[in-house]
């Protein structure tokens, strides 16, 4: 076995964050596109065009209802987008809080939110999303809801052990002796340092975050017809898999590339 | 001083079992509506309601009802489901096997996939094969596991004809032929889930290839052979057990979507319709239950963890 360090360790990992970048730019481009125009109108029926196939007219086919699917993949990838958006604000603008005062101030308070969210980290995310929806309803803000509560502990956590590192620095010091209050401290000084570390989680956070509104929406539980997500219309498009296989195909494989996508660009951010 | 840890341990686990039953119980008290109209309807006369809620024990003090819905759960009596009548306890234990079984399965089909390709892509670092194995990890990474299903279902089910679609076969008409259709939702689980332990393996064994005891162990004299399974392998696998043990929970609750791809009647089937439903006695016992099996999960692997790593093992 010739083991050796693993060649061009700096350019391999850029290459994971240029690969991210192109791939997450290419796919906010789609659907950016896709808010301004759209080829159809991604709600409209036509019962002559019924599982049409491929064609110039339309890219992507036609759906059970006669769709046009790349208008409705355009469409969907936007809300999935948005409420994976929505979810990790909602974690991280939380998250980030709990951590801050947790970790800034350490002690009792640090032990109780900590034990509060080492019980909801025992939840699985889906599972606790799912205990959400049963107690609000399904609908697409309950599960921004459900997701954005299943993921603040996590952010806490990490921004928590960041304050840890960041609380007896120099700098900090320096700035309670100017006078700065706890509250100035927290968010003017030791925020902004603690920010590389909170990016890179925002990203791997997006990641999950794109895959679990998926799942919630493949159980049907997400957003409502006739809006369009990628999720739903994969779990619409099972059952036409064999008659019509590029309605399951295209909506996966746009929902494949934005995982891809932020995966990448959360690797390439975190080893840099 | 090893059993003093494990004790220390089992009882931190045993109050976030608490906590969380606690809090699933006070979500579940706490939600608009109540639970005697959802069960007469709204026209019910004011009086019926009153006698209901009188007989479910609502009108008795928060306190009380979490400590008996405990011990009673604690006796295994997980209530009456709203909907179907039937003892919660039942409809778990009924489906249980299913969602186990899946569970197992993804998990084995993990690991005999993950290491051995793991072990493979390090030793040949750098080549051709190990730069296939990176690219296509990355993309099964991000393969979400219900469209993987889907996929599956497509080539094994339909272009190939291993097993039909839908077909279901229950655990108690044919052991077998339950196991073999079980088999490729196992596959839809397990394949993301192996795609990221490959990549934490081969990065553990380089990791550790670097260090002094491989060079010592190389200077010893020692084979390439010896070397990656008397020493690295045992050292690179202390990282995978946590990831493996985290990923056995991932499992457990993904099999809830998966389920609903292969049409598999099982946990998460009856969770879904209970949600809909609003039988909030299953929703709870389901949750508290998957819950549970998690916290246990994490309680045994970091059992194990202690074992496998003697630097952790020797500090207790």
């Amino acid at each position: 076995m010739k083991i050796k360090r693993e060649p061009m360790k700096r350019i391999s990992k850029n290459s994971n964050f240029i690969a991210g970048a192109v791939l997450t730019g290419l796919i906010l481009l789609f659907i950016i596109i896709g808010c301004i125009h759209t080829p159809y109108d991604p709600e409209a029926m036509d019962g002559a065009g019924r599982f049409a196939g491929i064609s110039w007219r339309h890219p992507m086919g036609c759906d059970n209802f006669g769709r046009d699917i790349l208008s409705r993949v355009m469409t969907g990838a936007g809300t999935t987008l948005g409420v994976a958006f929505a979810t990790v604000a909602i974690g991280a603008f939380f998250g980030v809080i709990w951590g801050a005062f947790a970790g800034y101030y350490g002690g009792l308070l640090d032990e109780i939110f900590m034990r509060a969210a080492d019980a909801m980290l025992a939840f699985p995310s889906i599972l606790l999303a799912l205990m959400i929806i049963g107690l609000f309803g399904p609908g697409k803000y309950n599960v921004i809801l459900a997701l954005g509560i299943a993921f603040v502990p996590s952010f806490a956590r990490i921004v928590r052990s960041e304050f840890i590192r960041c609380k007896n620095m120099d700098y900090v010091r320096s700035a309670r002796l100017m006078g700065a209050g706890n509250l100035r401290i927290m968010f003017v000084h030791i925020l902004p340092n603690a920010f590389p570390v909170i990016l890179s989680s925002v990203l791997i956070g997006f990641n999950n975050a794109v895959l679990a509104e998926a799942g919630m929406n493949y159980l049907g539980i997400g957003v409502m017809p006739p809006d369009a997500s990628l999720g739903r219309m994969l779990s619409e498009a099972q059952t036409y898999i064999f008659s019509a296989p590029g309605y399951a195909i295209f909506p996966g494989i746009v929902l494949i590339l934005m995982i891809l996508g932020f995966s990448l660009l959360g690797e390439g951010v975190r080893d840099n | 001083m090893r059993g003093k840890t494990i004790l220390k341990k089992t009882v931190s686990t045993i109050i976030t079992l608490l906590v969380v039953s606690f809090l699933v119980f006070l979500s579940f008290s706490v939600i608009p509506g109540d639970p005697a109209v959802s069960q007469l309807g709204t026209n019910a006369t004011p009086e019926r309601v009153e006698a209901l809620r009188e007989e479910m024990g609502l009108n008795r003090p928060f306190f009380l009802r979490f400590g008996e819905w405990l011990l009673s759960f604690a006796g295994g009596d997980m209530g009456i489901s709203y909907s179907y009548k039937i003892p919660v306890k039942e409809m778990i234990l009924d489906k249980l096997p299913i969602t186990f079984t899946m569970t197992v399965m993804a998990f084995i089909l993990v690991v005999i996939i993950s290491v051995p390709v793991g072990i493979y892509a390090a030793k040949h670092q750098g080549g051709r094969t190990d730069r296939a194995v990176i690219t296509i990890n990355q993309v099964f990474m991000a393969v979400p596991p219900f469209f993987a299903g889907i996929l599956i279902t497509v080539l094994f089910g339909v272009v190939l004809k291993l097993f039909t679609p839908g077909g279901y076969v229950s655990y108690t008409k044919n052991f077998w032929g339950f196991v073999g259709y079980l088999f490729f939702p196992a596959l839809a689980i397990a394949l993301p889930k192996a795609a990221m332990t490959v990549k934490l393996l081969r990065s553990s064994l380089l990791e550790q290839a670097e260090l002094d005891y491989t060079r010592t162990a190389y200077s010893r004299g020692n084979t390439t052979r010896d070397v990656l399974y008397r020493h690295v392998l045992q050292n690179a696998m202390i990282p995978v057990i946590t990831f493996l043990g985290m990923a056995l929970a991932d499992i457990f609750t993904g099999s809830i979507i998966i389920e609903q791809v292969f049409n598999i009647p099982g946990l998460g089937r009856i969770l879904l319709t209970s949600i809909s439903n609003r039988d909030y006695p299953v929703v709870m016992a389901i949750i508290v239950c998957l819950a549970f099996a998690v916290i246990v999960i994490n309680l045994l692997v970091d059992v194990i963890y202690r074992f496998a790593d003697p630097r952790i093992r020797n500090e207790d």
